[in-house]
Parts: structure tokens; sequence; C-alpha cells
């Protein structure tokens, strides 16, 4: 079964424990700069949203790459840089919509998400919960629940 | 590892900037942040020199587990002569400068001397500046953050500033960073007015690293789960913030309402944290959301809005946001002490105190003494500029929050602090304070360790230093009765040699809720080389609180400055628990001095120099 990243704003405090559990694993440091999940805090609303890489079916890095160096994980769905392969042009993180791709200047090559091999840190780090790693099929499920909590059952709701 | 084992020295006079190596040996003996920065300061500066002059340094210091994934671990102190007090100043604060100050490659940035023109510093791992400032000198706090970002087109730069107030001359000005979060106390943040310092920029992209990985990412991940279970850390905190106790205080009748005449407010639910909660007249509560500072797996930090009709607001739409507050002690100098109970008013004055840089307690304290100053008819309205400064006013509180931010009209009297407010008036038995600093929200009536724990404390009346409140009502790490001085003289030491090591790490002294010194002890020691016991980290503790104490002796105070107001001990608590009580303060010190191996007046002994190693 494959499964995905799931990200609840609402349940976000802006801790960044994420960052420094991907900076961790993917850098050996604890580097908020280097990492693949931000969070950003729209101080004047007083909301925190993660966000990272979609993992996009026709991911548009991947079709980019001129160098073949995005490929897909089967397994995971994950679209990942090989660094042996990437020559740091950069067209990757100009063909992706949403940003999730950025270089990295100290090493010359792009970095992404790529899921932690199937078994992502900063869901694990999160103290909350805000970032899950769910059934990549049922990532509305949370939602879904809590709207069926809402709907009146009639007499079972009497009961 | 885990420190970064560089120092920046920036010569405000010279415009120099250079880098030294930590002093590895005072690491050693002093951990970091709060302690070792305070050896800094013993060893550059003469304790006599006024705190606004350019001999006085100021100290921006971080701790080794300052920005690992240690929880609550991003902290960075400010470390001066304080302006408030001439006494020495040790102010922490979250957010998350700290964190961006060690990516960037520094343990600490010791500011010297005074900038001819207005500066700020620009700090990019080690590419360093000193820039011309005058665009924002004269701006708030909020104006310099979000124009020194604009400037240099890097939203990730974390800045620290001080607002108008630091550069009026406002002794509690304070040093703000990421909007609303504060190196709050005694007055710091003028020190910082005086250098010409406006802020202190920094992007950091170097990463932090530790000495053993493994063992660190064990003991972090098992110090995580203890705050997560347990029920202050891990659900009243997160729920309410440090509001929690705003109800709690005042049942158990310490809570110093109207410059404490009085030990319970009748307005106390208004503004506590289930009223932050109720839905308002607009269907939204006050509270928006809880907030966490760098790496924080606690989040106590509240996010709040002023009601958009609220008189405050109603024309200003750029107040009409979400920001930083309230926290309990805020809430208590700006609502209990002034008697006001206006929970959008509150707010909004402390919005005001996070823009323009200004401590809300000693601010809301100050304000507490203007309005018995006013209600006695020591002070009138020529004095107050025609501000009607009455109990429970919450137009007074609001207009002196918006004067005293920009140091204007009676705001700058204001800005004085409560001890000079009070003496310039005749009145100093009216300042409700130690050491020149106003006391937080626990009146030492009802709660006696407090009292003694307020007198001794080094900076000043602060409950930072050692909470015993933890102990006396909370029942944290056990339960002792408030109401009696016994064993007092000791739970007071121990908490303040615990807490100056915890203010020495890099971590929030929140977490002690939780943790002991044995949670702790084994996340320093996988982080940091050097094999760091329970028992090393308690000796730090009580090296640092000595050597703050040396500090303010050789500045000139002496034991008799270990005081309380004759308020407190001899006008009894009129109602509540602690009804007829005062505060116990002379059957504390005598075995306090004893206990931390002093004299009698209050000098640490030669025997206890050298145990320490001082």
């Amino acid at each position: 079964m494959q499964k995905s990243l799931h990200i609840d704003p609402d349940k976000c405090t802006g801790c960044l424990q994420c960052e420094l559990a991907c900076s961790h694993v993917n850098e050996g440091v604890f580097n908020p700069a280097k990492s693949r999940i931000k969070v950003f805090n729209f101080h004047d609303q007083g909301r925190m949203v993660p966000y990272t890489c979609t993992q996009c079916d026709e991911a548009w890095c991947m079709q980019a790459c001129p160098v073949d160096a995005i490929t897909l994980d089967a397994e995971t769905g994950a679209k990942v840089v090989s660094d042996a392969l990437c020559v740091g042009c950069k067209v990757c993180t100009i063909a992706c919509p949403f940003g999730t791709v950025n270089y990295n200047a100290s090493t010359g090559k792009v970095i992404k998400c790529d899921l932690c091999g199937g078994d992502p840190e900063c869901a694990k780090a999160c103290p909350t919960a805000a970032i899950t790693y769910v059934d990549a099929n049922w990532t509305g499920l949370d939602r879904m629940r809590q709207w069926a909590a809402k709907t009146d059952a009639g007499a079972q709701a009497e009961a | 590892m885990a420190w970064a084992r560089n120092v920046l020295r920036v010569n405000l006079t010279e415009g120099t900037c250079k880098n030294e190596p930590l002093n590895m040996d005072w690491a050693q003996k002093y951990l970091g942040q709060r302690g070792l920065a305070t050896k800094y300061l013993v060893e550059e500066t003469d304790p006599r020199v006024d705190p606004l002059s350019p001999d006085n340094k100021m100290i921006m210091t971080t701790g080794p587990l300052t920005g690992t994934c240690a929880s609550t671990a991003g902290r960075y102190s400010v470390v001066t002569k304080g302006a408030l007090t001439g006494a020495i100043a040790c102010s922490n604060s979250g957010g998350f400068f700290g964190n961006e100050m060690k990516n960037a490659g520094y343990d600490m940035i010791i500011f010297e001397g005074r900038a001819p023109n207005p500066v700020y510093l620009l700090v990019e791992n080690d590419n360093v500046q000193l820039i011309d400032a005058s665009e924002f000198w004269g701006k708030s706090v909020w104006d310099t953050e979000e124009g020194i970002k604009a400037k240099h087109q890097d939203p990730l730069i974390r800045v620290a500033s001080i607002g108008v107030a630091g550069e009026a001359g406002v002794k509690f000005a304070c040093v703000v960073n990421d909007m609303h979060r504060a190196a709050g106390r005694s007055g710091v943040g003028t020190v910082m007015g005086s250098k010409n310092l406006k802020a202190v920029a920094i992007r950091g992209t170097l990463g932090v690293s530790v000495e053993d990985v493994g063992s660190f990412m064990q003991a972090t991940a098992e110090g995580k789960q203890t705050l997560a279970d347990n029920a202050v850390t891990g659900q009243g905190l997160p729920a309410y913030g440090t509001q929690v106790l705003m109800n709690v205080i005042n049942e158990v009748g310490a809570l110093p309402t109207r410059n404490h005449r009085d030990v319970q407010f009748e307005g106390a639910k208004n503004i506590s944290a289930e009223a932050m909660a109720e839905p308002r007249a607009d269907g939204k509560p006050n509270l928006v959301t809880n907030a966490a500072c760098f790496g924080c797996t606690i989040a106590c930090g509240r996010v709040s809005t002023v009601e958009r009709s609220h008189y405050t607001v109603a024309e200003r739409p750029e107040y009409q946001i979400a920001s930083g507050g309230l926290e309990y002690e805020a809430a208590w100098a700006l609502g209990a002490a002034t008697g006001v109970d206006d929970l959008d008013a509150l707010t909004f004055a402390n919005f005001i105190c996070n823009e323009q840089g200004i401590d809300p307690i000693s601010f809301g304290a100050t304000v507490g003494a203007a309005m018995e100053l006013y209600e006695e008819g020591v002070i009138g309205d020529a004095e107050t500029g025609g501000i009607e400064c009455k109990f429970g006013s919450a137009k007074a509180l609001t207009d002196l929050a918006e004067l005293t931010g920009k140091g204007e009209g009676f705001g700058a009297e204001i800005g004085l602090g409560s001890k000079r407010l009070c003496e310039k008036y005749g009145k100093p038995e009216l300042s409700m304070s130690v050491k020149g600093q106003e006391f937080p929200a626990y009146d030492s009536r009802g709660i006696q360790g407090m009292g003694l724990a307020y007198a001794t404390a080094n900076r000043g009346a602060c409950h930072l230093r050692a909470y015993t409140v933890s102990s006396e009502i909370l029942g944290v790490p056990e339960k002792t009765d408030p109401h009696v001085t016994e064993g007092k003289a000791g739970l007071v030491k121990a908490f303040q040699d615990a807490t100056s090591a915890v203010d020495s790490s890099g971590l929030c002294v929140f977490t002690t809720f939780a943790w002991s010194l044995d949670d702790i002890a084994p996340q320093i020691n996988a982080a940091c080389e050097g094999d760091w016991t329970a028992e090393k980290l308690l000796e730090v503790g009580e090296r640092v609180w000595n050597l703050e104490r040396q500090y303010n002796c050789a500045a000139g105070f002496t034991g008799k400055d270990d005081n309380l107001p004759a308020r407190l001990l001899k006008d009894a608590a009129k109602t509540g628990p602690a009804e007829g009580l005062t505060n116990g303060l002379d059957q504390m010190l005598p075995e306090y001095y004893e206990v931390r191996g002093w004299t009698d007046e209050g000098v640490p002994s030669n025997e206890t120099v050298e145990r320490l190693a001082l």
C-alpha cells in the first residue's frame, strides 16, 4: 500500500522539529536551512503551515531534468534525486509549480523530499501529529470522519 | 560539537567585528549561555560601571544545546549590567533567534562600546557587517524586523531589535525577537539602545552538530516523551499556556492586586486562560492558537487578537491582527496589578509592549504604582498629562502603554520604573520591587518561599530564578506548604542552582515541570564533550549563582538589598487562604545565607569561593 505525507496545519505549533529531523537524517546536522520540509509562519493570522513535496504522479521536476537524475521510487512513490547524476542545473526548481525542489549551494545539487525511503522522519518527529504518513488513497479520511461525526443520524443521535 | 567554539566580538565604537575562539576551559565550568556569558562579563568589565556607559558590554549568548533537536533548545540570553537595576542582568528569550545565531556559527556575540551613529549588525554566517540604521531609528520592533527582511530581500533572516522605548531610555526596555519574543527584564534593551545598536539580524545556514549523535537522539526522544506524558507540560501548558495559573493563583490568595494592596482580584476570571477561550461578541475567542518556540514540544505560547470593535483598535486596522500574548505574567501585570479586567485592553497593551519593546511586567507594575500615587493624591492630572490614572481604568493603561513605548509625556515617567518614580514623588515605599525591579505575579504573603526567592534573586525581583510556586502551589517536584517559612531556604537554593544550570544549557526552564537534572544531564552529556552528570550540572548552577552574587557585591549591593517592601512584611493579606499572613523573610534569610555558605552579610565566604573554584 502506498502512503503519503498528510499535513494538517491546524495542528502545527511551528516548533520546527520536522525541519530538525529532516536536516538531521539528510545532512547529518541540525540545520533548518537544509530541510526538505519547511514550516511557514503567517504571523498576523496566527497560522503555521508545514509544506513539502507532494510527490506528483506526473512529476514536472522529473520530466524537466535533462540528465534523468530524478527517478521514481516505485515502492514509495517518491521522486528521488540522484546526487551522482544531478548536475545542479536547477531546471527542476523552475519546473516545480510548488517550489518544493531547491538548490543546495554547499553541494551543488538540488534537494527535495524523498519520503526517507518510506519512513519519513518529519512525521515521526512531529509532536502534535500535524504531519502524518497515511494511506495515499485515504488522505481525506480524517476530514471525512470529522464531517461524518457532525452528520445528524436521526434515531441514532437521539439514542 | 554542540558549542560552535566561536565568539563574535563587535566593537561598536571602532566599528570592528572579529572572531575569537570560545574559552573552552570556562565552558567546562560555566556550560554556556547565562553562566558562560556572565563569566565573560565579569572578566571583561568593571561591575561598578554605569550600565548605559560605553564601558558596559552586552552579550547575546546561546547554550550548547541551542539549535539542536532537544525539546525547547532554541533559547538565547542577553547578559549585561541591567539599566533598571544596576545589577547583573540575564534576560532569556525563545522564538527562533537563538538557533539562527548558533546556525551562523556563534556561541555568543559580545557588543562593546557605543556606535557613533545608529547601526544594526547583519550576520550571514561568516559574513558580518555593521550597517547604518538611520532608516530604522525611531521605528518600532515590528517595522524594524519587517524592514530589515525587506531591505535584504530575505524573509528567512531572524531579527532581534529594540523599539522606540529602548532608544528613548525607558529603563525596562526589552530586546524583542521574532515580533513578540523578548529578552524582557532588567532593561537589557535600554543598554542596547545606549549603544546605538538598533538590531541584530542573523541568517545562519551552517548547522549544529553534537558529540554523540546516537545517544543524543535517544536521550532527547526520551525527554520529549517525558514532557508529553506530564500533566503540566503535556496538557496544561499546551492547552491554556502559562495563563492556566490566573485562576489558580487567585484562588490561593497570592495574586497581587492594585499594587499589592490586595492578594485577590475580583476580575481575575475575566482575564484568565478560560476567558481567552470564550467566544466574544464577534463570535471568535481572543485566543487564535498556541504556538511553539524553536524546537519546543510543549508550545505554551499564545497568539491572540483584540476584538475588532474594541476602542483600542476599531479605527486602527494595523492592530486588527493576531500576535503574541497574553502570557500569565503580562496578563497579571497589565491586569491585576492595575485592577483592569478588560481582556481586549490587556491584549492591546501587550501588543504595544511587544511592538515598542517594553517589559510588560515592569510596565504594568509601574502603572499600578502610579495609580496608587494618583489615588493618594500624590500626583494629579498635571503630572499625568490629563490621564485619569485610577485603578481599573483600561483607558489609562492603554494610553500609558503607547506613551511609555515611545518615552513620551507621562510615559517617560512610567519608563523610569516604579522605584525611581515613587522616589521622585517622595513615596519610595509604594514601589513593589527588589533591587529596583518590579515583582512578577505571585504575592509572597501567600507563597512564602517566593519572598526569599525575590529578595535574593540576582537580577532583582524575578519568578524565573527560583520558581518555588512549582513546589508550594503545584506540588512539583514535591508539595510544600506555601504558608510556612520552614525549609524554604534550602528549597530556594535548590531551585536557584538547578535553574541556573538549565539557563546555561540552551533549554527552557519550563521543561523543569517535568524534567529534573537527571533528565537533562543525559542530553547535555551526549551533546557536549566532557562528563556531564546531574551532580556536575548542579555544581555549575551553584557556581553561576555565586558568580552573579559576587558581581552584585562588587557593584555595590549588600545584604541590605536582599529585602522586600514593607507592605509585604507588615501589611497582612486581607482575604483568601493566606489572610492575616505577612512574608516571613527574616525567618528565612539567615538560614539561606548559611546554606549558601555566605557570611552574615550575604557575601560568599572564602571557603565557598574555593569550593566552587570561582
